[in-house]
C-alpha cells in the first residue's frame, strides 16, 4: 500500500510555513517565547494548558496543530495514530532549567512543572492529549535530520498494520534556536475517498529531504 | 490579610503560568481546583513549592493540602497561622 504526505509544517527562526506557504513571519524576535506566543494567540485555540508547556512541547504542539488542521479529521481512526518524531537536543533545554533549580543546596526548589518535561516524548503526549490520539509513538535522537530512519520506522508501522496515519518529522529546540519539519502521512485510500484532502506528495525519504531543505 | 491575599494571587499566577488571568479574575474564596481555576495535580505540587520557597512553610501531612489549597483565602490563613 502506498502512502502520501498530505500536509506539512516548517518552523525555523523567524518563519512558519504550512504546505510551503508562509503562515507567519517575525524576524525581530529575540527569544523563542517572544516568537511563538503571538502566533499561538493568533491561532485562537482557547487552550490555556499551552502556556504551561516547556518550549519544546510548545514547538511540537504548534507544528502538529498546523498540520492536522489542513485535513478532515473525521476520516481518521484516532486509536490508530502514529507519532514518530526525532531531534538532536532531546529535552536538554528544559533539563538545564531543572538542573539549575537543584544545583544550589540552600536554594533547592525543583519545580514539578519543569521536571515533568525533562523527557522529549512528553511533547508527543501533549499532541496526543490535544487531538485525542492513541496508537504507536516513538521519539528518536540523532545528530541531524535523518529522513531515512524516520521513513523506515514509519513504514514499518504501516507495513505491520499498527497505524492508519502518522505524524512524523524533526522537532529540535535548544535555547532560542529551533528547527521543525512536521509531516502528516496517510494511505492513498483516504485521499481517494472523495473528500478534498490536502497535498498528495509521495511519502519517501527523498520527499522529506526536499521539504526539510 | 487582604494585602497577603493580593500578594498570593500574583504569586500563584506567576508560579502556575496562568496566562491571560489577572489578580482581579481570582475570587479570594473561589475553589482553586475543579470548577475554579481548573488547576491540576502538577499545579498542586507547584503550590506546595510556592509555600516552601516564598514563606518557608513545609506541609508535613499531604492530607492537609486539600484544606490549605482550597482557595487563596485558605492559603493566606494558613500562612498567617504559621
Amino acid at each position: 500500500m502506498s502512502h502520501i504526505i498530505s500536509s506539512y509544517s516548517r518552523i525555523t527562526p523567524g518563519s512558519i510555513t504550512v504546505n510551503g506557504q508562509s503562515e507567519y513571519d517575525d524576524e525581530n524576535f529575540i527569544t523563542f517565547a517572544e516568537f511563538i506566543k503571538p502566533f499561538f494567540k493568533r491561532l485562537d485555540l482557547g487552550y490555556p494548558k499551552f502556556y504551561k508547556m516547556d518550549a519544546l512541547s510548545k514547538l511540537g504542539f504548534v507544528a502538529a496543530e498546523l498540520v492536522l488542521r489542513q485535513v478532515n479529521y473525521d476520516l481518521y481512526d484516532k486509536d490508530r495514530a502514529g507519532i514518530v518524531l526525532a531531534n538532536r537536543s532531546s529535552s536538554l533545554d528544559t533539563d538545564l532549567v531543572h538542573q539549575q533549580s537543584i544545583s544550589n543546596r540552600s536554594q533547592y526548589f525543583p519545580s514539578p512543572s519543569v521536571f515533568v518535561y525533562t523527557l522529549p516524548n512528553i511533547m508527543i503526549g501533549e499532541i496526543c492529549i490535544r487531538h485525542q490520539l492513541k496508537g504507536e509513538n516513538a521519539f528518536l535522537i540523532s545528530e541531524k535530520f535523518e529522513s531515512r530512519i524516520l521513513f523506515d520506522y514509519v513504514n514499518e508501522l504501516f507495513m505491520h498494520n499498527r497505524i492508519d496515519f502518522c505524524l512524523t518529522g524533526w522537532v529540535d529546540l535548544m535555547k532560542d534556536k529551533f528547527d521543525v519539519l512536521m509531516i502528516l502521512v496517510e494511505p492513498v485510500r483516504i485521499v481517494n475517498s472523495g473528500e478534498e484532502h490536502g497535498l498528495t506528495l509521495p511519502f519517501s525519504a527523498t520527499t522529506m529531504d526536499e521539504l526539510y531543505k | 490579610m487582604e494585602e497577603l491575599i493580593e500578594k498570593l494571587k500574583k504569586e500563584v499566577i506567576e508560579q502556575l503560568n496562568l496566562e491571560d488571568i489577572s489578580p482581579e479574575d481570582i475570587e479570594a474564596d473561589s475553589p482553586l481546583f475543579g470548577e475554579g481555576l481548573g488547576l491540576d495535580s502538577i499545579d498542586a505540587l507547584e503550590l506546595i513549592v510556592l509555600l516552601e520557597k516564598n514563606y518557608g512553610l513545609k506541609i508535613e501531612d499531604p492530607k492537609d493540602g486539600k484544606k490549605i489549597f482550597h482557595s487563596i483565602r485558605t492559603m493566606a490563613e494558613y500562612i498567617t497561622e504559621h
